[in-house]
This record gives structure tokens, C-alpha cells and sequence, in this order.
């Protein structure tokens, strides 16, 4: 009862010393879809997935290079982060050009403004500064905090618990085993479904290496040679496993797969995803 | 009651010459490396050239201060474009952009003279003269700077290029061959440093074509 009193406006605090706005604006980020960081000592990855609003539609962008050293994933409402990227962007370029060197990443995290609705969006920040990598988490509320690795969105928090059991191995991860280490993460939201270098974007940025988006053929290559394809999803009818291990992936959604019945490859196969 | 003239100027002549030539699948571009001021040396080793894009080089003479500024203002709007295209930009596209940009500031003007090279879409060599403010055409060949009144005629004698008035358009780029070019532009800057006391040093020419871009240098007179 109380919540609706006090939520219309982000400048109305609530009794309870809450922004309501604030928090509705949290939720949003969860609606997103999944975005994953990871970093090392000397490099950053960011992963997220794809999602198509409808078969005919492209995916949206959510991977955005900022600057040569710094990269950003959104999850949320992806206009916003676009505006946000855009902002960043402008940041990092006047601060190249009046101190003629790359703008620290700590300095590009605070972006709030108190008379608008707050920004819908979570961003993961990579980026590369004199103190080596680092991966920042900006929400709406305005906080952000450093991640050694991070996942935000819908069904992050299965990405979450594969990043909780391997943290610690990623400070002094190479840079294959650290996209390795994201695309394991990323298979975990899908829950189910095939992980194919068309549902999801991988960018790298290091030391020595400028931020950029892996192509899909990379992509696609990596996935087959760490295995890291769809579970099996507990009960369903006549699955029909593919082969991991860089046949062509089969049609994961079409129903006429339960024709084959192939032997299973040692990992696991994919089945068709009933929507 | 004579007018009060002016006893502090915001600009200074740094002096220097630049030139550059388009050929049919490349396009040199050159410029000392004597930076001065008055009838002082500032530096022996200065470079008046830039690439501003993968296709595009700039190269300026006038006042250094102004061409820096200029330089990092034309790097800071590729990079703009380049967040919003997803490429580099063409070289007839950041002709545009220097002319809008000079011209941004017609009432307070970069006291810059360029040469704009590199090349088009299609491949072939392009040149772009300017003057302070922005004025610009596309030409076969050009030189800017304190060595252009005696570089000029001297490359009009041995490149003239047609007019770009003429119809049917005739193509502005020299039929030399691109070591032709490169000994054409070492031979202005040699004669061009005998008599411009600003010219001189070291001439460092950028050839840019399809395989890429390289650099050589030349040593000049040091008078």
C-alpha cells in the first residue's frame, strides 16, 4: 500500500528511506537478457546473448566498443544504454583530447542525472588502465563496484553460480581460457538451448589488444572446440542429441529432429526447444 | 588621430612547405621538417604530416599551434564517425569535414595551409588544396606553404593537370609512375630549399597506396 504512494517520482523518497523508481528501474535490468564480464590480471572479457524479439527480427546490439581500451555490455532496456554508451564514448574522446591519454575507467562510472527517470540499464564496464584490467557493474541506482566476474540479466544467476565455483582461477587465466570460461557462463542462462556463435556476441579487450567483437566464425570455431553446446533439459520427449564436436549444428528447433536417433557423443546432445 | 594597431598578434608563421601529387593508384605526400619562427630555427625534425584515417593524410603549413589543434580536432571527429559507421572514413568525406571545420572558424581562422591526400573509393589518388578558411577543390597536384610560389609553377610545368572546369571531365591524376613521382618531389624540395630560407633540413614524403603506407626521408640543405 505504502509502495504506491510514494513510486511515481524518483525524487519522492518513501518512509522506509527508498526510491522506488529506482528500484522498479533495477527490474528492469533483470528483464534483459543475459550479459556476462569476466577478467584476468590483463584481460577482459564480455559475453551476452542474443535475443530476437521475433524470427524475423535481428538481434539488438549489446556489446559496445567505448574506446580502444574500454568495452560495455548492457541488459535492461538497450535504448537507454545506447544513450549511455553514447555519453561514454563523448567522455573518453574529450579526455583523450585535452590530456592526450586514455581515460581511466574508475573516472567513466558515475552517471546519473536526479531530474530524469533513471536509466533502465545495467552496464558491465571492461576496461585497461595503468593498473592492469578491471570490470565494473553500473546499475541504476548510480552504485557500481568492481567484479573480478559478473553476470546481469534474466537467468544470470545460473551464470552466476558457474562464475562463483571458478573465480579464482580467472586473475591469472589466459586469454582462451577466459573466453572459454564466458562462453561455459553463457551456456548456463540459455538452460537448454544450443549455444551457436548465432545466439550469442563475445568481445575481448587486454593488454596489448584493443577492444573488439569476435566474429562469428571465431565464435562458432570456439564453441566447438571447448564442446560447449545445450544440456540436455530433464524430461523431455525424444530428445534428439547432435554431435558436439564440430559437425553442423542441426536445427535445434524443429520437431522432425526426433526422427534421428543417432548415438549419443560423449558429452551431451541438444534438444529441440518447444516455444 | 591614427588608428591604434595591434602590438600582439595571436598568430606566428612557422614556416615550411608541403606538397602533393595523385596518381592513378597512389598518392605521395611530402613536407619539410624545419620549424621556425622569425629568422630562428625552432626544430630541424618536425613533422607537418598526419594520417588521419586508413585512406587519408594530412600535411600543414602556417602556424603549428593551429595545425595541432586542427589535427587533433579532425582525429577526434573520426573517431565520432567511426563509433557511428562502423568504418573509416573515406578521404572526399574528411575533405568535407576539413573544409567545415576551417570554415567553423572564419572569423577567427586556423592559420593553417593544407594538402589533403590519400585515396578515393575507387583507388585512385586524390589531392585536396585548401585555404585557411575552408575553400577547397580537388586537384592532381598541389603545393602549400613558404616553398609554393616556387614549387608551383615548377609543377605545373611538368604535371599540369586539366582543369576540373573542363567537360567532358578529364581525370586529375598524373600518369606518372609512382617512383616518378617520389623523384619529382625530391627534386621541388631540393630546389625549393636553395632560395626559401624556410625550407629545409629534411623532406619526409608518404606514399600511401593499395599494399599500404610507407615513409622515406631526404636530407636538405641545413642553411
Amino acid at each position: 500500500m505504502f509502495r504506491n504512494q510514494y513510486d511515481t517520482d524518483v525524487t519522492t523518497w518513501s518512509p522506509a528511506g527508498r526510491l522506488f523508481q529506482v528500484e522498479y528501474a533495477m527490474e528492469a535490468v533483470k528483464q534483459g537478457s543475459a550479459a556476462i564480464g569476466l577478467r584476468s590480471k590483463t584481460h577482459v572479457v564480455l559475453a551476452c546473448v542474443n535475443k530476437a524479439s521475433s524470427e524475423l527480427s535481428s538481434h539488438q546490439k549489446k556489446i559496445f566498443k567505448v574506446d580502444d581500451h574500454i568495452g560495455v555490455a548492457i541488459a535492461g532496456l538497450t535504448a537507454d544504454g545506447r544513450v549511455l554508451s553514447r555519453y561514454m564514448r563523448n567522455e573518453c574522446i574529450n579526455y583523450s583530447y585535452t590530456y592526450e591519454s586514455p581515460l581511466p575507467v574508475g573516472r567513466l562510472v558515475c552517471t546519473q542525472r536526479s531530474w530524469k527517470r533513471p536509466y533502465g540499464v545495467g552496464l558491465l564496464i571492461g576496461g585497461l588502465d595503468e593498473s592492469g584490467a578491471h570490470l565494473y557493474y553500473n546499475c541504476p541506482s548510480g552504485n557500481y563496484f568492481e567484479y573480478q566476474a559478473f553476470a546481469i540479466g534474466s537467468r544470470s544467476q545460473a551464470a552466476k553460480t558457474y562464475l562463483e565455483r571458478k573465480f579464482e582461477t580467472f586473475v591469472d587465466s589466459s586469454r582462451e581460457n577466459l573466453i572459454k570460461d564466458a562462453l561455459f557462463a553463457l551456456r548456463e542462462t540459455l538452460q537448454g538451448e544450443k549455444l551457436t556463435s548465432s545466439n550469442c556476441t563475445i568481445a575481448v579487450l587486454g593488454i596489448g589488444e584493443a577492444f573488439s567483437t569476435l566474429d562469428q566464425e571465431t565464435v562458432q570455431r570456439l564453441i566447438n572446440e571447448f564442446e560447449v553446446v545445450g544440456e540436455d533439459p530433464p524430461a523431455e520427449a525424444a530428445a534428439a542429441p547432435d554431435q558436439s564436436d564440430g559437425a553442423e549444428p542441426g536445427p535445434a528447433a524443429a520437431a522432425a529432429d526426433d526422427d534421428d536417433q543417432e548415438t549419443p557423443a560423449a558429452d551431451q546432445g541438444a534438444a529441440p526447444m518447444d516455444i | 588621430m591614427t588608428k591604434q594597431q595591434a602590438n600582439w598578434s595571436p598568430y606566428d608563421n612557422n614556416g615550411g612547405t608541403c606538397v602533393a601529387i595523385a596518381g592513378a593508384d597512389y598518392c605521395v605526400i611530402a613536407a619539410d621538417t624545419r620549424m621556425s619562427t622569425g629568422y630562428s630555427i625552432l626544430s630541424r625534425d618536425y613533422s607537418k604530416i598526419i594520417q588521419l584515417a586508413d585512406k587519408s593524410l594530412m600535411a600543414s603549413s602556417g602556424f603549428q599551434a593551429d595545425v595541432r589543434a586542427l589535427q587533433k580536432v579532425l582525429a577526434a571527429r573520426h573517431l565520432i564517425y567511426q563509433h557511428q559507421h562502423n568504418k573509416q572514413m573515406s578521404c572526399p568525406a574528411m575533405a568535407q569535414l576539413l573544409s567545415n571545420t576551417l570554415y567553423y572558424k572564419r572569423f577567427f581562422p586556423y592559420y593553417a595551409f593544407n594538402v589533403l591526400g590519400g585515396l578515393d573509393s575507387e583507388g585512385k589518388g586524390c589531392v585536396f588544396t585548401y585555404d585557411a578558411v575552408g575553400s577547397y577543390e580537388r586537384v592532381g597536384y598541389s603545393s602549400q606553404g613558404s616553398g609554393a610560389t616556387l614549387i608551383t609553377p615548377f609543377l605545373d610545368n611538368q604535371l599540369k593537370s586539366p582543369s576540373p572546369l573542363l567537360l567532358p571531365a578529364k581525370d586529375a591524376v598524373t600518369p606518372l609512375s609512382e617512383s616518378e613521382a617520389i623523384d619529382l618531389v625530391k627534386t621541388c624540395f631540393a630546389s625549393a630549399s636553395e632560395r626559401d630560407i624556410y625550407t629545409g633540413d629534411k623532406l619526409e614524403i608518404v606514399i600511401l597506396n593499395a599494399s599500404g603506407i610507407r615513409r622515406e626521408y631526404l636530407e636538405l640543405r641545413k642553411d
